[in-house]
């Protein structure tokens, strides 16, 4: 059958020369014109320094009615290959035949003017991504009730609170009627329940037909919403087909290596391994209910660091669960310098059959400078099936799917009729 | 009351998925794809028809730069007037008055002001235009649409100013006595042609803003010098000898000199408008293509 997405040997080169700023100046352009036929004798055709690959030799289709899901740890080039689909970056070679209208939704809230009121944001933001004037007034109602914004449709959105501005770029965007939607990471910002709602939303937009390519490091929506998943690596496909032998393959990959993507600041602090371990001490993604999880993080400190905070958070689809932080018990190091472990010990993972991430970070004494940050150092699953938690309804299995996964022991006392 | 013995928690409504595929609706596809991506090729093509698609966010985009422009401020729109009056009134003290240019019998003040409409709205057009790709660069890295509309909307933008301003010449007009004529019915075309000229500069500046960020600094600078050797503050048989030939190359010369001239029931110079409106069409096409072809660059540099 024809797909309505045909990618074939896609490929992006970005370069990335030591240069701070990607944008030249005149004059750096005409040094650069006088010197560079030098420099390309010199340089011998091997013209490998200063470049990379996002994306290469990426060839896929999608199947009309498809949602799809690109994993991938950070870098590995899930968000150039989105823009080459929105048409906003060209691909360096290959081809893509798009046989649809293509809505991208890259970040929420793109193009919104804090002085304009939401009613004026709504109208601007709808012209922005593509939809026509009676489309957006033919849809203004349902928009604006998504968004929970009627009282403040007529204030400027600076005005807003964040989770109003989210809900209502989010609102708009929801509202484009493409053939294909793609979208990157938008889970990644607001609370547990605008990430909730996204999500409902999202899988409205999947059961009408449409072809989704969906982004996201929370292997928990990924499971919840796609049937087929792409995964990529430093720009390559490294594997792809249904979602939940693809997920399980990325997770056991990345739980033998942990290596974390950099996002360390000025360089004092790095983190290099994250292991999760299980009570034998053995590295794996795969955990019991009610069993410990052990988080050891491997840092160098290239400078003595006085009185750190570290802080670890596991989530899942529906947000932040729970998290250890020095910021709260205080149970810092006096300094650490060199190469070291922090290890923190989770007695009991009361959690249902979902799928969890871990990040963290490191604060500086003062508890307000960030010293690193990653949203991605690992992922994990229980493993465990309902009835192994005592959960034996007939829904059990796709409910534990579907609710916020903490468990806390209760019972059910029954009285009258 | 019945037993409930299923989910521990809130349930909330995120389907388990696998079968979503064999969906209900299934699109019938084109033939023909709608899109195809590919590295561009050497020669772009003008996208006149995906430019109409998006007609509306030019629209939004322009009534989103007037509607802000004047927020908070003290004297609002009143400040498209201010600056075109006041430099009219400085023009008139110290060209009029203390250096006694001779404004081929047009009173000075309204000579200047004549010339000054036009040349305000150029000068805006073409700084606000120059500085819009690089302004909106979170819309160009994240949102696909005809790069062409950010420049333009803030050419468009410009007008409106430029239609404010225009209303202090009709006091200016009845107040010296200028007798209105047929000529100005020409005022539409040198208003196109303004325009085109603007859109023209300012879409070269706003591309090569993205790669070098010298045109920022570079801009005020040169749009100063443009100024003085346009016919704005002198009329242009001021100029005599070798300099009349670079005076009526430079494509303003002829939009001034006749709007001036349609304005104030002065004698047109036919000659000259045709070098600008060629200048200036061939000027547009130029950059139009040159901005088309920079354009698949600006997501990955802006």
């Amino acid at each position: 059958m024809k797909p309505i997405i045909r990618v074939q040997n896609l490929s992006k080169l970005y370069r990335i020369g030591g240069r701070e700023a990607p944008y030249q100046t005149l004059r750096e352009s005409l040094v650069q014109a006088v010197r560079s036929p030098l420099k390309s004798l010199r340089r011998n055709g091997s013209g490998a320094d200063g470049t990379i690959w996002a994306v290469k030799d990426v060839t896929f289709d999608v199947q009309a009615g498809e949602v799809v899901g690109i994993i991938g740890r950070n870098g590995a080039g899930k968000s150039t290959l989105l823009k080459i689909l929105s048409r906003i970056t060209e691909p360096t070679t290959g081809r893509v035949e798009l046989y649809g209208r293509v809505g991208s939704l890259l970040e929420v809230g793109t193009g919104f003017h804090p002085e304009l009121t939401g009613r004026e944001n709504i109208f601007l933001n709808g012209a922005i991504l593509g939809m026509k004037r009676d489309e957006v007034l033919r849809k203004f109602d349902e928009i604006v009730a998504f968004a929970e914004v009627e009282k403040f449709i007529d204030t400027p959105v600076k005005r807003y609170s964040s989770g109003m501005f989210l809900r209502l770029a989010f609102a708009v965007a929801a509202h484009l009627e493409p053939e294909i939607l793609v979208v990157d990471e938008v889970l990644a910002v607001g609370d547990a329940s605008f990430q909730r709602k996204c999500l409902g939303k999202m899988s409205d937009v999947a059961r009408q037909g449409r072809t989704v390519l969906f982004v996201s490091h929370n292997m928990g929506a990924i499971q919840g919403l796609c049937s087929r998943a792409i995964w990529l690596a430093n720009g390559k496909i490294v594997g792809q087909g249904e979602t939940n032998r693809v997920v399980a393959e990325y997770m056991d990959m990345i739980g033998q290596d942990f290596t974390v993507p950099g996002e360390s600041d000025a360089g004092s602090l790095s983190i290099q391994k994250v292991f999760l371990k299980n009570e034998q001490g053995d590295t794996t993604t795969n955990f019991s209910f009610n069993r410990p999880l052990v988080i050891e993080i491997h840092y160098c400190a290239r400078r003595r660091i006085e009185k750190p905070y570290f802080w670890i958070s596991v989530s899942s689809k529906f947000g932040p669960l729970f998290a250890a932080s020095m910021l709260l018990d205080d149970m810092r190091p006096d300094y650490i310098e060199g190469e070291g472990c922090v290890t923190c010990f989770f007695e009991r993972l009361s959690l249902l059959p979902q799928v969890y991430n871990v990040s963290m970070g490191v604060r500086g004494n003062d508890g307000v400078s960030v010293l690193m940050k990653s949203t991605d150092v690992g992922v994990f699953q229980i493993t465990s099936t309902p009835e192994d938690l005592g959960f034996r309804g007939e829904l059990a299995d796709t409910m534990a799917w579907d609710t916020s996964p903490f468990v806390i022991p209760y019972k059910w006392y029954l009285s009258g009729g | 009351m019945s037993p409930n013995n299923t989910a521990p928690v809130m349930g909330v409504t995120v389907p388990v998925s696998p079968g979503f595929a064999e969906a209900e609706k299934r699109p019938l596809l084109p033939d023909q794809p709608i899109v195809t991506i590919e590295p561009g090729k050497f020669w772009v093509a003008l996208d006149l028809r995906g430019l109409w698609a998006y007609r509306e966010l030019l629209y939004f985009l322009t009534w989103r730069d007037v509607k802000v422009r004047y927020k908070q401020t003290l004297l609002g729109a009143t400040w498209a007037i201010i600056q075109p009056l006041f430099t009219m009134i400085i023009f008139t003290l110290l060209f009029g008055r203390l250096a006694g240019i001779k404004s081929d019998n047009i009173p000075y003040p309204i000579f200047a002001y004549a010339g000054l409409l036009p040349w305000t709205f150029l000068s805006n057009a073409i700084t606000s235009s120059g500085n819009s790709l690089v302004g909106s660069a979170n819309l160009v890295t994240k949102i696909y649409f005809p790069r062409l509309i950010i420049p333009s909307a803030a050419v468009a933008a410009g007008l409106v100013d430029f239609v404010l301003a225009f209303l202090v010449l009709i006091p200016l007009m009845f107040y010296y006595h200028v007798s209105l004529s047929a000529k100005l019915m020409l005022l539409p075309v040198l208003v196109l042609l303004i325009t085109m000229l603007a859109l023209a500069v300012g879409l070269l500046m706003s591309a090569l803003n993205v790669k070098y960020r010298d045109v920022r600094y570079a801009l005020p600078f040169l749009i100063q010098l443009w100024m003085f050797v346009s016919p704005i503050i002198y009329p242009s048989s001021m100029i005599g000898g070798k300099l009349k030939i670079f005076l009526t190359l430079n494509p303003l010369t002829g939009i001034i000199e006749n709007f001036r001239a349609s304005l104030l029931n002065a004698q047109l110079n036919w000659s000259s408008l045709a070098i600008s409106a060629a200048i200036t069409s061939a000027l547009l096409l130029y950059s139009a293509y040159s901005f088309r072809k920079m354009e698949k660059h600006f997501a990955d540099v802006v």
